[in-house]
């Protein structure tokens, strides 16, 4: 993207002025390089996000901003019901509450050293990762319900993990106003045999070793020490969210004109909140939600079983879980006033401050674990939510690196047998149904995932607390 | 004499399917067949199994989304791929017939389970040389 199209605010700052159709400004974090990195079409589309009706402040793109459906990945906007605020399948996306969740195993990495093989290839066999895989869980029509209203509590409710576990998941494990009714018989038909699967694509299981702390105050509160390791999960609401988010982008595509809503892409398709489409929406997105946080629950259970017979007397506790696609009823101050707003994040994580009522009351003080996503080889890091970051984006940071380079180009620059070979010569075991799969996410085909956490830092979004190392990435 | 045929086109983090036919109805077969490429090799897919679909959408492009979002739900939900396909229209529905088999991972090696087709780069027109494109991006 040209950085002459932006007006610069401070190093990590760019503002796009409203023009045209634009409702709002359009706001960028991100230092020169990053920028000089995105796609022109991250400009287009958060420009056209700043035109939907009712959005409240700016349209945000985080550091990891890129190409999306109608959103930038990394894409943030509020609404606000009562002035004409509009609800976005587009700016959800397919994966519904598709996020991160990362465990502390209490285990060092020189603990680790000697069962590192074994741990790759059990973790590989008993969670279930790739096209065509399925879990060992059947739903009939009222679990499938009960699941979607439940969501990571149904799962603990069914024996999956603790009590304990909930207070660490955002909305405390469930999600409220979910609606199974709203949920079609194709979705819930899509994921009958799905709870306990990873998926595909950027999705993985990995064990990382703690290798930086840059925070040691945060750090001590989530209990991060250097050279232990933890266990990093990443996938989403399966089958089940993937095809809430094509009905509904068709549903409102077709219902926007009767609403008086122009699209400046079909992509942004969306529905006023308060009317029968959005409301539908957001009862089956919060199923969705559900299905996300049920999902990560069981395959944590899956991961605790593993850990348990090559480990005994490993206790994993949970230290967060978060979501990246997703939109959430929030209340924020706009201009000195509290205003309750509908808050999309498509691709950007909720980076709540100390003090806000909804984290867990041992980390209120501290502020939310922010958990960002590596890529395959790559570092991820923990950051946590600050006093600073709740006056930019609404409470929002980052997700993950973000990618560089299409699937395409990197299937023709790497071969998946020399990769794994080569992070294997690294310390890095694969394991991986498919080598194409792990050709097209090459590490080499994402951003520096440093650069976008070190960015979103000098904005403000989050503090970074600690780094971490992959050791075993399991990817579906 | 227009050939159908298929390709992929990039897009940054997924990929884009694009038929190419005399006809909008082989059109459509094609970037059914480039969605499955973008999973695995076609030819590695039997046609052993068949299975019926219909679409129904206000236009010819919600018609391509819509095509290809009900094959990828019989995907998903039957884990199944598919390699061959017989589409025939009626106005802007779509009755169709694609043929496939079980997913099997040792034999298909399968890359990649696509979320769902979107409207991102959505095109379904015909060509001064009278050719029929269908192509859009789908999400992986």
């Amino acid at each position: 993207m040209n950085t002459e199209q932006l007006k610069q605010v401070s190093d990590f700052e760019w503002h796009i002025a409203p023009s045209g159709k634009m409702r709002v400004p359009a706001v960028i974090y991100a230092d020169r390089a990053l920028i000089a990195e995105m796609d022109d079409k991250v400009h287009e589309q958060i420009t056209n996000v700043a035109m939907l009706p009712g959005i409240v402040q700016a349209a945000y793109a985080m550091p990891d901003a890129h190409w999306g459906y109608g959103f930038p990945i990394g894409g943030v906007a509020a609404f606000d019901a009562e002035e004409g605020g509009v609800v976005s399948a587009g700016g959800v996306g397919f994966d519904i509450s598709c996020g991160v969740r990362t465990l502390h195993t209490g285990l060092t990495a020189t603990e680790i050293a000697p069962l590192k093989q074994r741990l790759a290839d059990r973790l590989f066999t008993h969670i279930p990762a790739g096209v065509g895989s399925t879990g060992q869980l059947r739903l009939d029509a009222g679990e499938m319900d009960a699941m979607l209203r439940g969501g990571a509590r149904w799962a603990v409710e069914q024996g999956y993990g603790s009590e304990a576990d909930l207070d660490r998941i955002e909305e405390h494990g469930c999600m409220a106003g979910a609606e199974p009714g709203q949920v079609s018989e194709q979705a819930k038909r899509r994921q009958r045999d799905e709870i306990g699967t990873l998926g595909s694509g950027n999705h993985y299981l990995e064990l990382q070793e703690i290798v930086e702390i840059y925070d040691i105050k945060a750090a001590e509160r989530f209990r991060l020490r250097q050279g232990e390791v933890v266990v990093s999960i990443h996938c989403g609401s399966r089958g089940l969210g993937h095809q809430i988010g094509t009905e509904f982008l068709k549903r409102m595509v077709i219902a926007a004109p009767g609403y008086g809503i122009e699209l400046p892409d079909r992509e942004l398709a969306c529905a006023p909140i308060h009317s029968p489409v959005g409301q539908a929406y957001l009862g089956a997105m919060r199923a969705a939600v559900n299905c996300a946080l049920a999902n990560r629950q069981v395959i944590t259970h899956l991961t605790r079983k593993v850990f348990a017979d090559l480990v005994p007397g490993t206790r994993l506790t949970l230290i967060y879980d978060v979501s990246h696609n997703t939109c959430k009823e929030e209340w924020h101050t706009v201009g000195g006033q509290t205003r309750r707003l509908y808050v999309h994040r498509k691709g950007a994580t909720r980076a709540f401050g100390p003090g806000h009522p909804s984290l867990p009351g041992d980390l209120r003080d501290i502020g939310q674990p922010v958990l960002i996503g590596g890529s395959m080889g790559t570092a991820s890091y923990i950051l946590v939510g600050s006093e600073e970051g709740m006056t930019r984006a609404f409470s929002s940071a980052c997700h993950g690196a973000g990618r560089a380079m299409s699937r395409h180009q990197a299937t023709r620059q790497w071969r998946g047998r020399a990769l794994v070979d080569e992070l294997a010569s690294q310390g890095i075991l694969i394991r991986s149904p498919s080598l194409r799969g792990v050709a097209e996410e090459a590490p080499g085909a994402y951003k520096d995932v440093g650069a976008v956490v070190e960015a979103a830092e000098r904005a403000g979004l989050a503090r970074k607390v600690a780094k971490l190392k992959p050791l075993v990435c399991i990817k579906g | 004499m227009i050939a159908a045929r298929w390709e992929h086109f990039p897009h940054q983090a997924d990929m884009g399917v694009r038929g190419v036919g005399p006809a909008l109805a082989a059109a459509f077969e094609q970037a059914a067949l480039a969605m499955t490429a973008v999973v695995t090799d076609p030819a590695s897919v039997a046609p052993a199994m068949a299975v019926g679909i219909d679409s129904e959408a206000p236009d010819n492009e919600l018609l391509l989304v819509d095509w290809l979002n009900a094959l990828i739900l019989e995907m998903a939900a039957r884990h199944m791929l598919f390699s061959r396909f017989e589409v025939s229209l009626d106005g802007h529905c779509l009755h169709a017939t694609a043929w496939g088999e079980a997913v099997d991972v040792e034999k298909h090696q399968p890359a990649v389970e696509i979320k769902g087709a979107t409207y991102t780069e959505l095109k379904v027109e015909k060509g001064e040389s009278g050719e029929w494109l269908a192509q859009c991006v789908v999400d992986v």
